[in-house]
């Protein structure tokens, strides 16, 4: 189950003059609480914080097992900023925000 | 095979069926192998050989053993992988292409990763699962997973995630090696013993004295019966072995089939038939007794008779010997070409002793020879103490005679009493111990030598002069006379006094025999005058006593005549004799009438 979530294109917003196009990738392993959890944050933080601007890929390694190699991918749930670069890589349920905007860049570490 | 011996297996075999590792003398010493379908936790400090041990695992499981194998690197990719173990001889690249092996490399950099809430890992789970499936693995190897422990900040989530892993891993019915660094005073920095239970294995790599030693110890096995001593272990061209000592015992077979050393006289000192076969000689000397010399001697017959030799010189090169060896006439180079004899040099220094002995043990095993020469042993015992040298010489000794290798250990003395005496710790192994000696007289130095020793003959008890020629080494009886024992030239002189004494002994005697044949010469021209003197003087004596006869009868007769001149009867001849015998005074006077007679006649 691969996912996509990209609010830019049923809204047509664009964020003036710094566009800033986010690529993101969830990865997870089935519905698991931590998984779902994870999906919730990950929406509500990005209608907050990326003005509509994003996508969101959802992989499921219970039924993409292959993909985890290619984003090195150990701890479900994960989220991997591929755009901007450089890539990111945050882990866990996201449920401790003020992390997870320092971990995107979205805050200054 | 003992009945005790094949009891402990079957029982064994019951217990715990294992995964041959192929690695050569680690299935030896666990008796089997990794238990089949567990983890194990193979620990050791930086660069003592755990990947390469694990790497070995995979590939003879893969070869050998029709086994997949995948292995899960934490540090090393895929590239740097196959060349780090391209030069210990195996093909990567070529095993991932037959679907044997699967190499995943697992990045997980602190830098990149962002903890943000509860999280498992999941995801390391679905990749193995999804490699094993790949390729059918039986086999697994993590290396090193404790890497995760600086990519993942929360230890506590991560220590029961590992847990999980290692049942995960057991449920899948896997062989596992999982390495570790090894802690201070912990097997693992971070006491990954705890989750792996059934089978520890600690390497190590000593450094004494800047001579390294790397060792083996199966810490625990669980279920199963196994070495517990520290085993060297060697990690060469041929990848990694460990020193097979579970040979070491006294059960080994005495052959009483001899062999020839290649010297006839010094076969003469041994009963005329040489070394026993599978028996260890030492041959100990001062430098430059020719100790070399008689070890080529023993090879030159060896190869003759077809045998395979082994060489390990620790202080001359293969051509270096070769070429000395031909001075005295011995030509080794056909036998090398003809691969009957093979050389194996090494500098003392390289190694420790073990390793030194690990990597002998591994050549003979490979060449399989029947006679070895390990020249000299003593450089051999410089880099470690005597207890540990001899430790592991009587290892050697053990594993040569149990595969009927007769072996030749040359020992390097400086010549005095007590340094012959510390030899005394080796020569216990040896069955016999030949003794070349130096003999300093004269201002000369003459070789000599003798049997101290030879377990199971009647061995000679002589001093032979050994004298290298052009044509080989020859041994000589010394010159042992009333003037002591005389080598070289003394030896020579000596004889040569000898020799004129017993000529000139010679010309005494024939001089008296001379003397006496003219002594004799002259007795017997005496007697000849004495009997010539005697027939004269006798042949004289009897013509006067003849003459005197006659004299006396022509007296009596001028007797009768006158009687019967002057009396008439001169008619009775018959008395006249009575009357002559009764007149004695008439033939005195007729005697002197006689001697008037013959006077006148």
């Amino acid at each position: 189950m691969a996912v996509n979530i990209n609010p830019a294109e049923t809204t047509g917003k664009w964020s003036g003059h710094e566009h800033r196009q986010w690529q993101l990738r969830l990865y997870v392993a089935g519905q698991t609480p931590k998984c779902l959890a994870a999906l919730a944050n990950l929406k509500k933080l990005c209608e907050e914080y990326m003005d509509g601007d994003y996508q969101i890929e959802i992989i499921d390694l219970l039924q993409q097992p292959q993909l985890a190699k290619g984003d090195q991918i150990l701890a479900i749930p994960t989220l991997v900023r591929k755009l901007p670069e450089p890539v990111r890589k945050i882990i866990g349920d996201l449920s401790q925000t003020e992390r997870v905007l320092i971990g995107l860049d979205l805050r200054p570490r | 095979m003992s009945p005790a011996k094949s009891i402990r297996r079957e029982r064994e075999r019951l217990l715990l069926i294992k995964a041959p590792t192929g690695i050569a003398g680690f299935d030896d010493i666990t008796g089997g192998g990794l238990p089949l379908g567990r983890p194990t936790l193979v620990s050791g400090t930086a660069g003592c050989g755990k990947t390469l041990f694990s790497m070995q695992f995979l590939v003879r499981g893969a070869i050998d053993f029709a086994e997949p194998g995948l292995f899960v690197s934490f540090e090393e990719n895929e590239q740097e992988l196959t060349q780090n173990v391209a030069s210990l001889g195996f093909d990567l690249a070529d095993l991932i292409k037959r679907r044997l092996l699967m190499i995943d490399f697992v990045r997980a950099e602190q830098s990149e990763i962002e903890e943000t809430g509860d999280y498992d890992l999941e995801g390391l789970f679905v990749r193995l699962g999804y490699a094993i499936d790949q390729i059918k693995a039986k086999r697994v190897v993590l290396d090193t997973i404790e890497a995760l422990f600086a990519a993942l900040p929360n230890e506590l989530a991560l220590r029961s995630e590992l847990r999980r892993l290692f049942r995960w891993l057991k449920d899948r019915g896997v062989t596992t090696i999982i390495t570790a660094e090894r802690g201070e005073g912990e097997f693992t920095r971070h006491g990954l013993e705890e989750y792996v239970s059934d089978c520890v294995i600690l390497l190590d790599h000593r450094v004494i004295e800047q001579v390294s030693t790397r060792r083996l110890r199966v810490v625990k096995y669980r279920g199963s019966f196994h070495g517990t001593n520290e085993y060297p272990f060697l990690i060469d061209e041929h990848g990694f072995s460990v020193l097979p000592i579970t040979s070491l015992g006294l059960n080994h077979q005495a052959s009483t089939e001899r062999m020839s050393t290649g010297i006839a006289q010094l076969d003469a000192m041994l009963e005329n038939k040489g070394f026993y076969r599978g028996s260890s000689a030492l041959l100990s000397g001062t430098p430059g007794s020719g100790k070399s010399s008689i070890a080529a001697h023993v090879i030159d017959a060896a190869c003759a008779r077809g045998e395979r030799c082994l060489y390990f010189p620790f202080e001359e090169s293969q051509p270096q010997i070769m070429r000395n060896m031909q001075s005295i006439g011995i030509d080794l180079g056909r036998w090398v070409s003809r691969g009957l004899l093979r050389f194996h040099p090494a500098r003392p220094h390289v190694y420790g002793i073990e390793t030194h002995l690990a990597m002998m043990l591994k050549q003979i095993s490979r060449f399989d020879p029947q006679v070895v020469v390990v020249d000299p042993v003593t450089n051999l015992t410089e880099v470690s103490s005597p207890l540990e040298s001899k430790a592991m010489l009587a290892r050697l000794v053990d594993y040569l005679k149990v595969n009927q290798i007769t072996a030749l250990f040359i020992s390097l003395t400086s010549g005095t009493h007590q340094t012959e005496m510390s030899e005394v710790a080796i020569s216990s192994l040896m069955d016999t111990w030949l003794l070349l000696r130096n003999l300093e007289t004269n201002g000369e130095r003459n070789r000599g030598l003798y049997i101290l020793k030879s377990r199971g003959m009647s061995h000679s008890n002589q001093i032979r002069e050994f004298v290298l020629t052009d044509r080989g080494a020859r041994l000589l009886d010394v010159y042992a006379g009333p003037a002591g024992v005389l080598t070289g030239t003394a030896r020579i002189v000596q004889e040569a006094q000898d020799k004129a004494a017993i000529v000139s002994a010679c010309n005494e005697i024939a001089r008296k025999q001379r003397a006496l044949a003219s002594m004799k010469d002259a007795m017997d021209a005496q007697i000849a005058a004495l009997h010539a003197r005697f027939a004269a003087e006798s042949s004289e004596l009897n013509t006067a006593i003849s003459e005197g006869l006659l004299a006396e009868r022509a007296l009596a007769e001028q007797g009768n005549i006158l009687g019967n001149l002057r009396g008439g009867r001169a008619s009775n001849g018959s008395s006249s004799g009575k009357k002559g015998a009764k007149h004695g005074r008439q033939y005195q006077s007729g005697r002197d009438n006689g001697q008037v007679e013959r006077a006148r006649t």
